[in-house]
């Protein structure tokens, strides 16, 4: 939290777009699965989470979107906030209209639809019209060539790379503040998650799109964020600056599998240690 | 590569056409066997095997005035079974629950119509009379669509995400609340449909062709017609429309379309709503050829194997497969039903659907399976 603090200090008229305060998850009335996550994204930034499986990146962005709903969860404590409303008790689709969208992890593209018929089902929720609709779609086909070469192919049979396009196309498409986007690199080859974040990229600093990114990859996650959080277990164990995580030690050694010096003993690399350190 | 470059016909003709020539030829070297047999004395007159395999098509041949009567009233009925198997399709599509009061809720819109009718004319002193007759229609309409309210707010809703049986008991539950609560407004007496009040066409008109007579009722005709300007009306819903798009991504995972801001509640009502409007269509034409009682529910019945045949997520199977019913249910009870001492209308569509299950559990037209690995 201090890396928060001295943040807020440097920069004052910093605008948040979205804060989770302190929030915890429970599954089905019994599992706790988030133990008070805060987070803040500013407007423009790009927002990392990373964390091991089942550290609870989804389901914290899935708090958000309140897709979890869907899922038997439930936020039981604690506020979301987006750009400056409260948001918890909303319905996925009046959050998607009020610019808050989310890219859900493993794509879920329509498969019997069309990649186009895919993209315009993102604009469901807009009421400005179909000129409108329309060119923001051929702005997308400018983003995402290879979605226009591919405009009349059914989702299902397109590759992975391209779904993920279609995904976050379609999300593009609801004409978005804010994206929440579900590990985008999951089952890609490693050039594909670097086109589909450069994209994250330009999309943020073209059209000015916020972006909080849940990933596995942290090294790809900590090249084009700008902030990061590290979340084990259902809780934040370390945020900062994405410069400063790639730089700490810790971070290199447990996430992005270098360390410094000589190689260390596997007796020497006790998981207790970090636990003791970061949770303390 | 090499087995498309050696057969090239496979290149060019799609899977379908070259399944249909297949079986098209399949037919016509069964055909040319039985001739075969029936000419050489092999299978002679009067025999079982001449009964079954050769008669009736020798009477076909020779009497093509009551082919086509027969064809003709298969169609019809065909029609409006697919008009059925496309309410279950609908609702099948967008919510993943098997409706099982589709049936009743054909009988229920049509008994709203009737008996709001009945109700303005007699009680409240309404001249009989297009007019009404088309009130009524509104009613009817409206009752619907508060019908498709309340199943996605007192049934759908608390129970989103529940088994599949779960929801198919819930609308098991639907059929018999709405049986009861038809019954205790509009009584339990079959009714008369207000078929010449709603301005469809009675009387019939025959036709002499092929050295005999076609009689055709023109409600049927208009059966027909307004059941297949529905269907396109329908088609032309799902795949061009905002709403008909977004039905189409519910369809195809709940999940996703909640994601991009697809409202489920909205959805559910929407297609709830059209299957409501489609069953109002069916109660209105079977009415018409009937009455309107409970007793149609078993006509809903027949849904199931034209289901089979065309798989549960099929629009376009719904339809072909209504049309296979019907057809080979009239041709079964014309030309093999006597053998059999009649009657076999009532089941020869769950035979046939059997012989699907068999052979093609699917459905002719059922949803490939879209699998990336």
């Amino acid at each position: 939290m201090s890396a928060t603090a001295t943040a807020a200090v440097s920069q004052p008229a910093v605008d948040t777009v979205l804060s989770v305060n302190n929030i915890e998850v429970i599954y089905d009335h019994v599992i706790l699965v988030l133990k008070g996550v805060s987070l803040t994204v500013p407007r423009g930034g790009i927002v990392a989470i990373l964390g091991a499986n089942g550290a609870g990146k989804t389901t914290t962005l899935k708090a958000i979107s309140n897709l979890l709903k869907a899922e038997r969860g439930e936020v039981t404590k604690g506020s979301i906030e987006f750009e400056g409303e409260r948001v918890d008790t909303m319905s996925p689709n009046e959050l998607v209209r009020r610019g808050c969208i989310q890219v859900m992890e493993g794509r879920h593209c329509f498969a019997h639809l069309t990649i186009e018929e895919n993209l315009l089902t993102g604009a469901f929720t807009r009421r400005d019209g179909n000129a409108a609709i329309k060119r923001d779609l051929e702005k997308i086909y400018t983003l995402f060539p290879r979605l226009r070469q591919r405009r009349q192919s059914v989702a299902g049979y397109t590759s992975g790379g391209e779904q993920q396009m279609c995904a976050v196309g379609r999300a593009m498409m609801s004409n978005p503040r804010m994206i929440l986007l579900d590990e985008p690199s999951m089952g890609l080859a490693p050039q594909v998650v670097e086109e589909i974040f450069e994209i994250v990229k330009r999309l943020n600093a073209e059209e000015g799109v916020s972006f909080l990114v849940a990933e596995q990859n942290t090294n790809m996650a900590l090249k084009y964020a700008t902030y990061g959080y590290i979340m084990e277990t259902g809780r934040i164990v370390m945020d900062g600056e994405a410069k400063s995580l790639r730089e700490n030690e810790d971070v290199k050694e447990f996430y992005l599998g270098v360390s410094e010096g000589a190689k260390k003993s596997f007796r020497e690399v006790k998981s207790y240690k970090r636990r003791k350190r970061w949770l303390a | 590569m090499s087995a498309v470059t050696s057969s090239p016909a496979r290149a060019v003709l799609p899977p379908a056409v070259l399944g249909t020539l297949k079986v098209l030829g399949i037919m016509a070297a069964i055909g040319a066997a039985i001739a075969l047999l029936v000419q050489t004395g092999l299978m002679p007159k009067g025999s079982v095997g001449h009964k079954v395999l050769a008669a009736p098509f020798i009477d076909m041949w020779e009497l093509p005035d009551l082919l086509v009567q027969t064809l003709w009233e298969g169609l019809v009925a065909g029609v409006l079974y697919a008009l059925i198997a496309l309410g279950f399709v609908l609702i099948f599509k967008a919510s993943g629950v098997f409706n099982f009061a589709q049936g009743i809720m054909v009988v229920f819109s049509a008994l709203t119509l009737v008996g709001s009718y009945e109700i303005m004319t007699q009680r409240m002193g309404l001249p009989t009379g297009v007019v009404v007759a088309i009130l009524a229609l509104v009613v009817a309409v409206a009752t619907m669509f508060v019908l498709a309210w309340l199943v996605e707010r007192i049934v759908l809703r608390p129970l989103v995400n529940q088994n599949e049986i779960i929801m198919l008991m819930a609308t098991v539950g639907l059929t018999y609340f709405l049986i009861g609560f038809g019954e205790y407004v509009f009584g339990g007496n079959p009714k008369v449909m207000i078929t010449a009040e709603l301005g469809l066409p009675t009387g019939s008109t025959q036709f002499n062709i092929l050295g005999g007579r076609v009689n055709i009722q023109h409600l049927d005709v208009a059966a027909a017609v307004i059941a297949s300007v529905m269907i396109a009306g329908l088609a032309f819903f799902f795949q061009y429309t905002r709403i008909g798009r977004a039905l189409r991504a519910v369809a195809d995972s709940h999940k996703a379309a909640l994601s991009v801001g697809i409202s489920l509640n909205q959805i559910w009502v929407i297609v709830w709503f059209t299957a409501g409007i489609v069953a109002l269509v069916t109660g209105i034409m079977w009415g018409a050829r009937s009455d309107v009682s409970f007793a149609l529910e078993i006509i809903a019945l027949k849904a199931l194997p034209v289901l089979i045949l065309g798989g549960f997520t099929s629009v376009p199977g719904a339809i072909v497969g209504g049309l296979i019913i019907g057809i080979g249910e009239k041709m079964g009870e014309g030309y093999w039903g006597p053998l059999l001492g009649g009657g076999i209308e009532t089941w020869l569509a769950y035979v046939i659907a059997l012989g699907f299950l068999l052979f093609r559990p699917q459905g002719l037209f059922g949803e490939k399976i879209i699998e990336r690995i």
